[in-house]
């Protein structure tokens, strides 16, 4: 670790925070339907999509009817990529001329973008058309990510409205998020990033002679526009194979630095929307700060990991750390911190292969997915999940000191625990349940690419990384094999909508409940003892959950690597 | 709930054009107007012909040419597609080798490197990036140490005094931004093009 490693890392945070109060506030107008400064532009397109779709913009729906429109707005979007997909041999903008992806890859690709996990069982430059990046990926990246910013901010309305049947409306939510905030940001970001390099074109692969007479097809595309989406909108499925660790997907020190803002910035300024909403913004930088000490702890065991190294690389007298599966231009502090931000938020983009990480620099990464990215998180699903963890801290409280807990201004009560429960239990049954499927059944277990406990944890990050709706890998596990595009769907399903479902129950049941003020005996939930509550619950929970499936993977590898096995 | 299907129908439909043709079309458009040569692919012509992109790395296996990173990246195998070998520096698949911290392999392989580089150049401590595959084996660049390190082998096979070659690597030496985000690095084929202008004269 050096000392320029760790300013880089302090001036990441800072510039965040710094983010965080304009963007909420600028997030807060367009959720209240206000006008902003882009309303003279937007505000005619908005009104035009309304009346094309019939959508009544005042009229706010029931937390059943707003969860039933967020679902079939995926179906639709399932089917359009699945569609894509499927006919993209036929189909324009086409110059490499992929041939139609298989059926069960197809499948496996719609569910993980209609999801935000963006799982890459698919090779990018080898497998799809420009048609399919841009009409597939780039526009549900847009999509899945409206919908989770969507679904926090109706959780939010159940926070602070009282005796209230609505939450909003679904429809308005997503295209306002959509115009107001998604686009102008990729349109100016688009730009910036074909500036360090990215490419953005419609031609076909180049073909280049390289200086020693060998032929080299360089594959191009539309990749800054996809990109732009896919880091804002914590997707993270790349253009290329080799996703944001790719030259084109990242070409700069400074492109890299910006990418990794750009995934935790809508996700931090939410915390402050949740706090302008509730009346008080102190509600949100307490939620900040708990996701601040779980992020600085994570960035600190990784980025020491990596810059250690290997008991291998030290045998034979390589200093300089972990190099394996990094690139230069990132170095051992940019790669580590880019791991651990991508898996705090739901992003999954990546820009250094976590299966060549070290075993403790690679567990964190697992780690954060595990805890349900409640760090910052993805946009929205990451508020949704930290508040459902919320939620679970206040009961616990209240049951210390007897008293019927309340959260800004709600009591929480049975059925809150209740969903708050299920959304945290259903998490652990699908990735420790498919875990234990793919590592005894022969088809699943041939396609672990390391042996020993390493080859354990691909398996347990993949189905980790998919209910988490993350996206990144331990890539050497082939995952485009029939059992792992099925099962790894079914587990990025569940995850995204056995979390929605409950969080929308919750919303509903507290709109519904009459607002108290408070009083004396009130819990306050801006202080440190709140932080260190909330953090305490998190790590007790995970730490239940999952230490014996990480006891089995990467500390028996570190411990395997100290005494100098090899597998 | 019925109410709501004809705004998931068209709404999607909307969105869809909005975001998946518009917008990238547009920024297509856009980028190519404002930055042309970066939007292509940053392609490098040498005598009209396209001899790689300034951000993609490329093999070199010639002494007298600065190498690169190892690279993992693959290609599918002519004989049988379902299998595939090694290709590196295969710009239209990339990837990392993905060998984890105990792979016995990785072992065997980083020691036959080193041994291999520690007999090039028997005076200077092997860089670790020289012997480690990137992550998407198309890592244009290597650090100044691993390029240091080349400069003997280099100036013999060129005949060129080492004083020389080493001025070349300082010139082509890229710094962190600001002296405080990311790492220096040497761009290879950038530092490779310039060994030749400078032989050429």
């Amino acid at each position: 670790m050096t000392v320029i490693g760790w300013l880089q890392i302090i001036l990441f945070c800072v510039i965040i925070v710094a983010l965080t109060k304009p963007l909420g506030w600028y997030m807060t107008r367009v959720f209240n339907g206000e006008r902003t400064f882009l309303s003279p532009v937007l505000r005619p397109i908005e009104a035009g999509i309304y009346r094309f779709s019939g959508v009544d913009e005042k009229r706010e729906q029931h937390w059943l009817n707003y969860t039933v429109a967020m679902l079939l707005f995926h179906v639709g979007g399932f089917l359009i990529i699945y569609g894509v997909m499927r006919l993209q041999a036929v189909l324009p903008f086409n110059p490499a001329g992929q041939s139609a992806v298989a059926a069960d890859l197809s499948f496996n690709t719609a569910v993980s973008f209609i999801t935000n996990t963006n799982w890459q069982n698919y090779g990018g430059e080898s497998t799809l058309s420009y048609l399919v990046q841009m009409l597939g990926l780039t526009h549900q990246n847009f999509l899945s990510a409206a919908t989770g910013i969507a679904l926090a901010v109706a959780l939010i309305r159940g926070f602070s409205r009282a005796s209230a049947r609505t939450v909003g409306n679904f429809w308005v939510d997503v295209v306002r998020c959509t115009l107001y905030v998604l686009l102008p940001i990729c349109v100016v970001y688009t730009l910036f990033l074909v500036s360090q390099g990215m490419p953005q074109t419609l031609g076909g692969y180049v073909e280049a002679t390289t200086l020693e007479g060998v032929k080299q097809t360089i594959a191009v595309g539309p990749v800054a526009s996809q990109v732009a989406i896919k880091m804002l909108g914590t997707n993270g499925g790349g253009f290329f194979n080799a996703n944001a660790a790719h030259p084109f997907e990242n070409p700069t020190a400074l492109s890299n630095f910006v990418q990794m803002l750009s995934i935790f910035a809508l996700g931090a300024a939410l915390t402050n929307v949740f706090g302008r909403m509730v009346g008080n913004q102190r509600q949100g930088w307490a939620i900040l700060s708990v996701m601040g000490v779980l992020f600085l702890a994570g960035v600190a065991v990784t980025y020491w990991a990596e810059a250690s190294g290997t008991s291998t690389l030290h045998a034979l007298g390589l200093t300089g750390g972990n190099m394996e599966g990094k690139e230069v231009r990132f170095g051992i502090v940019a790669s580590s911190l880019f791991a651990v931000i991508t898996t705090a938020a739901s992003c999954g983009a990546v820009n250094a292969m976590h299966d060549s990480f070290t075993a403790l620099g690679g567990m964190i990464p697992l780690i954060n997915m595990q805890l349900g990215e409640i760090i910052v998180g993805g946009v929205g699903a990451g508020l949704y999940g930290m508040l459902v963890f919320v939620v679970l801290a206040i009961f616990v409280a209240g049951l210390m000191v007897g008293r019927t807990p309340e959260y800004v201004g709600k009591k929480i009560e049975a059925r809150e625990v209740k969903m708050a429960m299920l959304a945290i239990l259903v998490l652990p049954l699908m990735y420790l349940g498919w875990t234990a499927v793919g590592v005894v059944y022969p088809a699943a277990v041939a396609s672990m690419a390391n042996a020993g406990p390493h080859g354990f944890t691909e398996v347990l990050y993949a189905f980790t990384s998919a209910t988490g709706n993350n996206g990144s890998a331990f890539a050497g596990l082939t995952g485009n094999t029939i059992f792992y595009n099925l099962t790894l769907a079914s587990a990025m399903f569940v995850g995204r909508f056995f979390m929605i479902v409950p969080a929308m129950a919750i919303a509903g049941s507290l709109a519904a409940k009459k607002s108290i003020a408070p009083s004396a005996g009130t819990f306050p939930t801006t202080g440190g003892l709140f932080v260190g509550l909330v953090v305490g619950v998190i790590l007790i929970i995970g730490g239940l959950t999952f230490f014996p499936a990480l006891a089995l993977g990467p500390i028996v590898e570190h411990l395997a690597m100290n005494a100098g096995n090899l597998f | 709930m019925l109410r709501e299907i004809r705004p998931a129908i068209v709404l999607l439909l909307v969105l869809t054009v909005i975001t998946g043709l518009a917008y990238p079309l547009a920024m297509t458009a856009i980028a190519g107007a404002l930055f042309p040569a970066r939007a292509q692919g940053s392609l490098i012509e040498k005598d009209g012909k396209v001899v790689g992109s300034a951000l993609i790395g490329q093999e070199f296996k010639d002494d007298k040419y600065f190498q690169g990173r190892p690279s993992a990246t693959v290609a599918p195998d002519p004989n049988d597609s379902t299998k595939t070998v090694s290709a590196p520096y295969n710009a239209a698949n990339s990837g990392g080798s993905n060998l984890g911290p105990t792979s016995k392999a990785l072992a065997d392989r980083l020691k036959e490197d080193v041994d291999k580089l520690e007999g090039e150049n028997p005076n200077a401590a092997v860089p670790v990036d020289l012997v480690t595959t990137s992550a998407s084996g198309l890592d244009p660049d290597i650090s100044p140490e691993a390029a240091q390190f080349q400069v003997p082998r280099v100036a013999k096979a060129r005949n060129m005094p080492e004083d020389q070659v080493k001025q070349l690597v300082t010139a082509n030496t890229e710094g962190r931004l600001l002296g405080l985000i990311g790492e220096p690095q040497v761009n290879v084929l950038a530092l490779n093009l310039s060994l030749d202008r400078t032989a050429a004269k």
